[in-house]
């Protein structure tokens, strides 16, 4: 052993198995992009019903088509639409101006009205669902244009990969439990392993680098053997809670106010085929928690931030033979955070007279939810109209700015 | 140059375990997935009816709790005592029969037909049903047509009840129309009808419609759960017959033979056969599946009305199933039945593992790694993408358990050959150099099981 090599073996023995000691963390760099705001943009998965959560209780047609669904108790907005009571604590944030809806907004995908290729479609914001859609997101695209953007740029939290985030340009992510307790000099074996595999390489040395950065606490070396499973059990029961969409808000919420410009993760539970009023509770419940836990955590970044939520697709107008709803068109979307103009509904009504329903079922949709999306980051990040209609969301007609960024 | 051995190891069972027989030949492989069913003559939970039961029992122990009852209350927790440690069990068996059957292949086939199938269980009935689903629906039908495997899948209990079908019931159904005020159930839900098309059968490019959906949703009506299983109430289904696919199903009255009937048709669907043996040569060979392999296979299916060791047989006698290996990862329950044949617990000691070791040594590792086996994202299953599963999460978490179980169960074993028993000709001189010089054996065994030699397939 030479001499530099036994002095880095006794420092890191010094500090036991400490993942700190890791030769593979480099220094972050911090990425400067251009300006200082923050998108955050999180996937309602399974089609949030956009009639109960954004409810036209103004509109007489809707206890006809939902007898038992009107019957909720909705908070009223802005005199026509009502919000969700099991939102209510969302209140303030819409008085506060920094909460906003859209309604009767739809990617182009139309009839089939498949959970899966419709959130495909979402993510990869193109137009129509081929053998390619799953390989690159439209966020990730749009990193591309943006001057500067690092690895660190963009994040996606949780235990899923997100197609929204796919794609060639490097991005990173991370669920909060994440840890690696090998030692420093196997990890530098494993890094070896991994030189000749791009997949693993890449993934492996993200692994022992936020592993080491993002955990304080070190595991201690026991001769007990099943200590190390205990420990991994103990920090995943922690973890479990982190894993609710409070918990991702606010690891989101750490990155972003570091050298994180783009975050997103999934809140699922929306798909309410049977008693709705029931089975909506616990996604709405996660959907008010992250969103509260994202301004409390981020602080004054929460001035900069833009959120946006979007869903695959809205529900059927009418409600089932089983108290809830089924996969349906048109839908809606929340908007929050300080950089937001809110207290408004956006997007154009179209009524809920059948004959203005979406094959006499949905809610038709008037608007894109991609041309919201495209204005975000237009205002946000100064990217332009042409490269926006091209690249991130192809053959996209932007149309007129409906001017939601403060 | 990859041996025969090797690739039927890695591409189509769980990997090498010592004392194992090693696969010589395709009639060899194919065998295991014709062959009786060996994993469930070990390892068996009990049906669907047992468990219903056992739900039952709680219920009613539950009710007499509330009615002040002191002696239900000792019985109550015993009961859901009982129901937990099932939950754990169930893990056990699906492990310990993909570790020990000796028919890998065949093993291989139920995962990924179960993924097919996918069934996500939601209510305290689902959780307790769910060990039962596997053993009943799937492994039974392995090896007989996919319109058997279909007919027992899209009518379980635990498919019934994950995709709504329950609650479903004709608008003009003699029960809706006299208990119209009273009943909370009264109309269509057109849940499981669509997710029949759209991923059991003619794929979401298949040619069916909105209209088809709806009219598949009529005639699923009356389909419901009973006491023992599947149920079929006549007064919840919609009268009259329902044009699906151009085709008239049903008529007055209702039966379930027009049900069968329908999802037969459905299994030998040209649509269905292409859409089948695309997402089985996706999951066992490549992402991006050989053209001549699909056509053939999808050849075979038709000529044989969805014959599936026909198929199996097909794929396994087609050159291009034998490419080198390296096209796909393996999802973590792979790589963690994997990872416990080559470190060779013994079976007597799997068996002896307590209800919080399983947990914490099998269930809370897996939804680690990203595939909590009993909440797949939704009823289309576990995504197939090696990008799906090599992230940073994903490797850290494997990498974890891998040091975990290589330390509790590694023993003695030495490193250097631990990598050459289960990766054989697969490792390269540079992982041999690696794994050789790891500071402590159970780094050593842990490199071996995190390579991508040992996670690639």
């Amino acid at each position: 052993m030479d001499r530099s090599r036994r002095k880095f073996m006794a420092q890191t023995l010094a500090l036991g198995c400490s993942a700190a000691a890791s030769p593979l963390v480099t220094p972050v760099t911090f990425a400067s992009v251009p300006t200082d705001n923050r998108l955050v943009v999180i996937v309602l998965r399974g089609a949030m019903d956009a009639l109960d959560v954004v409810a036209p209780v103004g509109d007489p047609m809707l206890a006809k088509y939902r007898p038992n669904l009107s019957k909720t108790k909705h908070l009223d907005l802005d005199g026509f639409f009502g919000l969700h009571p099991e939102l209510g604590e969302l209140m303030p944030m819409w008085k506060a101006g920094e909460m906003g809806f859209v309604q009767a907004v739809s990617t182009p995908y139309r009839d089939k009205r498949s959970h899966f290729d419709g959130q495909d479609l979402l993510e990869a914001g193109v137009v129509e669902v081929s053998s390619d859609v799953r390989d690159s997101g439209w966020m990730n695209r749009m990193l591309d244009l943006i001057p500067e953007a690092k690895k660190d740029t963009a994040f996606s939290v949780g235990r899923e990969n997100m197609l929204l985030l796919r794609g060639a340009f490097p991005t990173t992510s991370w669920a909060p439990e994440g840890r690696v307790d090998l030692s420093p000099q196997a990890q530098l074996l494993l890094d070896k392993i991994y030189s000749k595999d791009p997949l693993f390489a890449q993934a492996g040395r993200t692994a022992m680098t936020l592993a080491a950065e993002l955990n304080t606490a070190q595991m201690a070396m026991s001769e007990d053997d099943d200590a190390g499973m205990n420990d991994m059990v103990n920090q995943m029961k922690e973890a479990a809670n982190a894993q609710k969409a409070g918990g991702l808000a606010a690891f989101a919420a750490a990155r972003l106010k570091e050298d994180t410009r783009f975050a997103t993760f999934s809140i699922g539970g929306w798909d309410t085929h049977q008693r709705q009023q029931r089975s909506i509770r616990n996604a709405s419940r996660e959907l008010q928690s992250a969103l509260l836990t994202l301004k409390a955590e981020l602080g004054s970044i929460w001035d900069k931030t833009c959120v946006l939520c979007m869903t695959e697709f809205g529900r059927t107008v009418r409600e089932n033979g089983s108290q809830g709803t089924d996969h349906g068109t048109g839908g809606a979307m929340i908007l929050a955070g300080g950089a937001v103009k809110g207290r408004k509904v956006y997007g154009k009504w179209p009524g809920l007279d059948e004959a203005d329903l979406y094959a006499r079922r949905d809610l038709m949709p008037t608007a894109d939810l991609r041309q919201y999306a495209g204005w975000a980051v237009h205002d946000l990040f100064g990217l332009a109209k042409a490269d926006l209609e091209r690249d991130v969301f192809p053959n996209l007609d932007l149309g007129d700015n409906p001017k939601f960024i403060r | 140059m990859q041996s025969f051995a090797t690739k039927a190891a890695f591409r189509f069972g769980y990997g090498f375990a010592e004392g194992e027989a090693e696969v010589s030949d395709v009639e060899m492989l194919l065998a295991q997935a014709t062959d009786a069913d060996a994993g469930i003559a070990t390892y068996r939970g009990p049906s669907f009816g047992e468990r219903a039961q056992m739900m039952r029992t709680y219920l009613e122990y539950k009710r007499a709790a509330k009615k002040g009852d002191a002696e239900a209350k000792p019985l109550l927790r015993a009961s859901n005592k009982e129901r937990n440690a099932l939950r754990a069990v169930d893990m056990q068996r699906v492990f310990g029969r993909a570790m020990y059957s000796g028919q890998g292949f065949r093993e291989r086939l139920v995962f990924f037909w179960a993924d097919h199938f996918t069934v996500v269980p939601k209510s305290r009935l689902e959780q307790t049903a769910w060990g039962s689903y596997q053993e009943e629906a799937i492994r039974p039908n392995v090896n007989r047509s996919f319109g058997d495997m279909l007919v027992a899948a899209a009518t379980h209990p635990s498919m019934l009840l994950f995709l709504d079908q329950v609650r479903s019931i004709g608008p003009n159904s003699v029960a809706a129309k006299n208990n119209k005020k009273k009943r909370k159930v009264k109309g269509l839900n057109e849940n499981l009808a669509r997710e029949v098309m759209e991923l059991h059968t003619l794929g979401v490019g298949g040619a069916y419609s909105q209209t088809d959906v709806r009219q598949a949703a009529e005639l699923l009506t009356g389909l419901v759960v009973g006491p023992d299983g599947a149920n079929f109430l006549p007064r919840w289904a919609e009268p009259g017959s329902e044009a699906i696919l151009g085709k008239q199903y049903g008529g007055n009255p209702a039966r379930l033979d027009d049900i069968e009937g329908f999802l037969r048709d459905l299994a030998l669907h040209p649509d269905t056969a292409k859409h089948v043996v695309t997402k089985l040569v996706v999951h066992f060979i490549s992402d991006d599946p050989d053209p001549a392999l699909v056509d053939e296979l999808t050849r075979v299916y038709r000529n044989t009305d969805g014959d599936l060791p026909s198929v199996y047989g097909a794929m396994l006698d087609h050159p291009a199933s034998w490419v080198d290996l390296g096209q796909k990862a393996r999802q973590p329950f792979e790589f963690m039945v994997a990872s416990l044949r080559a470190l060779g617990i013994s079976r007597a000691d799997f068996d002896a593992f307590s209800t919080g070791q399983l947990r914490r040594g099998l269930t809370l590792p897996l939804a680690s790694m990203g595939q909590p086996l009993r909440s797949a994202p939704g009823p289309n299953g576990w995504p197939e993408e090696a990008e799906a599963w090599i992230t940073a999460q994903g490797i850290a978490s494997r990498l974890q358990w891998a040091l975990a179980v290589s330390r509790q169960l590694g023993g003695d074993r030495d490193p250097r050959e631990f990598v050459d028993a289960n990766l054989r000709e697969l490792a390269g001189e540079s992982l041999k150099f690696a794994v050789a010089g790891a500071e402590q054996r159970e780094e050593g065994l842990t490199l071996v099981l995190a390579s991508p030699e040992f996670n690639r397939r």
